[in-house]
């Protein structure tokens, strides 16, 4: 990376650079380590406080393009991406499938060649399909591919601010108890939280309906039935038990479709079973956080109350994913050279 | 047409409709084994082509009950001219076409098209399989019997099961005095869903909908039920769980007309593989994961899915190895692995593959072989036992191949339109040197030496 003698250097550049683990994608956290992860953590705490400053800009990605590629409608990690982005001086790119190529049935493939052709630096993708942004790493050699939620497989960005939320209020997250109530089957971002949490040693234990976890990860599953996951994390459906004691509880968003697919008899059971209460809080350790990766449903899998209460993280979360994501594009920026 | 007599010297010979193995001379001449044994030299024709088989197998040619030939219909994935060829350079001679097509096989002037295409483009034996209902559509029996005359050796709406079971109950029936055999694609869609690969631990790792197990099991089960209450010829294809293996063994001991089949994908690889890494376990997915060369149906299954069905196959409660030869266009693999077309390419890694399966004694040669050869011909029925031979007099379909010649995939070298297969660039051992379809030599390996009496 260069910076133009001209420009304010960046003040929290030089430790990154020099301590960086080089990666080309952000695909899953199942291929970071716990030291790469503490370092994008402490990354996003300098980009934080870029963030808190009256004028929000450097120049680090001065002269890079970022190109956010949506498939599936966002609010949150879209604005999110577009505003790191932007923070750090990328020009960024926005495009939906819709009012695209796409609607004439250009393949993603064949999309993504067009956008590399075009010079840009990182692709960050949102795709309805698990395995999207690997279909993109796989085939383009010049660019970056960020995932930015994958089908039912990965949302390593979210996992990344919700680590980096909890040790912010918590400092370490070694030991911690961390509860994920809800649609784990189909949850990208249970997926990569797991995959976290477990990494950093945390303790997760998952609750929902058993419709809705996966077989594998049940603990009457055995041998080769036994996802790796099995072994980090814990499955107790009763959330009474679950959230004993629990440091972090963070409620999925449960979609409606479930129900009509029949993973549940009605919403009305799932909210008297799973919804996460002021009442369900009270087993929870004192001082324990709430966080949802949104948007919620509020009134089904959280309260309203609990959702807007004083334990809950929710803003934060959003407020953090800008830093993490701007810590994520500057890292791959540094790491491609 | 030109080298009408063959000599195979001193080669292992395995004819599996005798349970024979020993070493001798193999004579072929106008399309029909002559002589196999130790042939005095005053046996040996003028004009001959001799093969040295020091070192070499032959078997009679493999018989593939299970492939997908495409045409008519789909020729940019596959024609029969393509697929015979690669059939043959994989040591088959005959290959039995699933309907699937379009127009689908079901009625008898998509059977005659095919024989007419068999007969000028295609250099082994093409046998289409009939639909058992109108268009593939499970509303309506096809015209069996017409498809029968026309030359179908069985009924398959392969990849749309017969849904209904009553239909399902029927169409056992209506069979029954054609005698032949029904294939069923069990797979229970109510259950399977919009499954891509195998339920389990790598499907939950990668965010995939996974296909239980008993999407299989469930329609062989009820398959089963309907063969016993008809009396009718059930034929399960591609068997792929460990659970479907007792129902099988269970259906046959009660003297049920149940035959079943394996794919050589199903005994070798797991669903490990969907990870891009060639089945080497890692904990963490990478970029090359989401190999699409992987995504068939049924899905790859687990390693103890593997071990069940290579000892089925093995005691016999499994009857045959077919192929299911899926071969794609790129296009159709170049996507998202849920968007990805379902199919392996098949028939040129079939025999590398399994004799990994003998490599590692898992398997012996001469039961291999009788799967790949007995096996099929014995659900084929009639005079097609006299493919699965070596006795003289019988069909000259014949198969020489190295056991132990390592080769590395490379889907360029394939004869197949399809290139789509998970073992691009993996090292295989064992591989046909050459392949003879009514003694004609259809196939022959450019290391394989021969020279002219």
């Amino acid at each position: 990376m260069s910076l133009s003698k001209t420009e304010e250097p960046l003040e929290m550049g030089t430790k990154l650079i020099q301590g960086a683990l080089t990666r080309k994608h952000v695909l899953d956290l199942d291929d970071f380590s716990k030291d790469e992860i503490l370092e994008v953590l402490e990354s996003s705490r300098s980009m934080k406080e870029v963030l808190g400053r009256d004028i929000k800009k450097v120049p680090a990605l001065r002269g890079k393009v970022v190109v956010t590629l949506f498939y599936e409608a966002s609010t949150r990690t879209r604005i999110s991406f577009e505003e790191a982005g932007k923070v750090l001086s990328a020009d960024v790119i926005n495009m939906s499938a819709s009012g695209s190529s796409t609607e004439k049935g250009e393949s993603l493939l064949n999309t993504g060649l067009t956008i590399q052709a075009m010079g840009v630096d990182t692709i960050v993708i949102r795709h309805p399909h698990s395995g999207a942004p690997h279909l993109l790493a796989q085939q383009l050699d010049k660019v970056s591919v960020i995932n930015a939620g994958d089908g039912l497989h990965a949302h390593p960005t979210q996992a990344l601010l919700d680590l980096y939320t909890v040790q912010d209020k918590l400092g370490s997250l070694e030991g911690k108890k961390v509860v994920i109530v809800g649609d784990i089957l189909h949850s990208r971002v249970a997926r990569s939280d797991i995959w976290g949490f477990a990494k950093m040693g945390a303790e997760v234990v998952l609750s929902g309906p058993s419709t809705l976890i996966p077989p594998d990860l049940s603990p009457s599953a055995n041998g080769s039935a036994r996802s790796h996951f099995a072994s980090f994390v814990k499955v107790e459906t009763d959330l009474d038990k679950a959230i004993e004691e629990a440091d972090v509880v963070m409620a999925l968003r449960l979609q409606h479709e479930r129900q009509q697919a029949g993973f549940l008899p009605s919403l009305r059971e799932y909210i008297r079973r799973w919804q996460v209460t002021a009442s369900r809080l009270e087993r929870a350790k004192p001082g324990n956080m709430v966080m949802h990766p949104g948007p919620m449903n509020e009134g089904i899998e959280i309260s309203n109350d609990v959702a807007h209460g004083g334990n809950s993280v929710i803003e934060d979360q959003v407020a953090n994913g800008v830093a993490v994501r701007m810590a994520l594009l500057y890292k791959l920026t540094v790491g491609s050279g | 047409m030109e080298n009408e007599k063959t000599l195979i010297r001193h080669v292992r010979m395995i004819d599996p409709a005798v349970k024979s193995d020993e070493v001798g001379d193999l004579l072929i001449s106008e399309g029909k084994i002559l002589g196999a044994g130790k042939l005095g030299l005053e046996e040996i024709p003028e004009g001959c082509l001799v093969i040295d088989g020091a070192d070499l197998v032959a078997c009679p040619g493999f018989i593939d009950l299970h492939c997908h030939l495409r045409e008519p219909g789909f020729e940019y994935k596959e024609t029969i001219a393509a697929g015979s060829k690669a059939g043959a350079k994989g040591g088959f001679t005959t290959l039995c076409a699933m309907p699937n097509t379009d127009p689908p096989i079901d009625n008898a002037a998509v059977v005659e098209f095919i024989h007419e295409r068999t007969k000028q483009n295609a250099t082994v034996r093409v046998l289409p399989i009939g639909c058992v209902t109108k268009g593939r559509k499970g509303h309506e029996l096809a015209e069996m019997e017409e498809l029968a005359s026309a030359g179908v050796v069985a009924f398959s709406d392969d990849g749309d099961p017969v849904y209904d079971a009553n239909l399902m109950r029927l169409a056992l029936l209506y069979s029954l005095d054609l005698g032949l055999p029904i294939s069923n694609h069990c797979q229970d869609r109510s259950i399977s869903c919009n499954g891509v690969m195998a339920e389990g631990p790598v499907a939950t790792h990668l965010g995939l909908d996974g296909i239980p197990a008993a999407a299989e099991e469930a329609m062989i089960a009820r398959d089963i039920a309907l063969a016993e209450a008809t009396g009718g010829r059930l034929h399960v294809a591609h068997l792929s769980t460990t659970g479907s293996v007792p129902l099988i063994r269970e259906a046959k001991s009660r003297g049920l007309r149940v035959t079943a089949e394996v794919c050589p994908h199903h005994l070798t690889i797991t669903d490990q593989w969907a990870l891009g890494r060639k089945g080497q376990p890692a904990e963490a997915a990478g970029y090359m994961a989401y190999d699409t060369s992987t995504k068939v149906y049924p899905p790859l299954r687990s390693q103890s899915d593997v071990d069940t069905l290579i000892d089925a196959l093995a005691d016999g409660v499994i009857d045959c190895v077919a192929t299911d030869h899926a071969p794609h266009d790129l296009t159709s693999k170049q996507v998202t692995y849920e968007d990805a077309a379902f199919g392996i390419s098949v028939l040129e890694t079939a025999l590398g593959s399994l004799l990994e399966l003998v490599h590692t004694n898992k398997l012996g040669m001469g039961p291999l072989i009788d799967r790949l050869t007995v096996g099929p011909a014995r659900i084929l029925g009639g005079s097609y036992s006299d493919l699965a031979s070596l006795q003289p007099g019988t069909a000259a379909d014949v198969v020489l191949f190295d056991p132990e010649k390592e080769w590395t995939v490379d889907t360029s070298e394939f004869e197949s339109k399809g290139k789509n297969t998970p073992l691009e660039g993996t090292n295989l051992r064992g591989r046909a040197m050459a392949t003879f379809a009514n003694g004609r030599i259809v196939y022959q390996n450019p290391d394989l030496k021969t020279s002219m009496n």
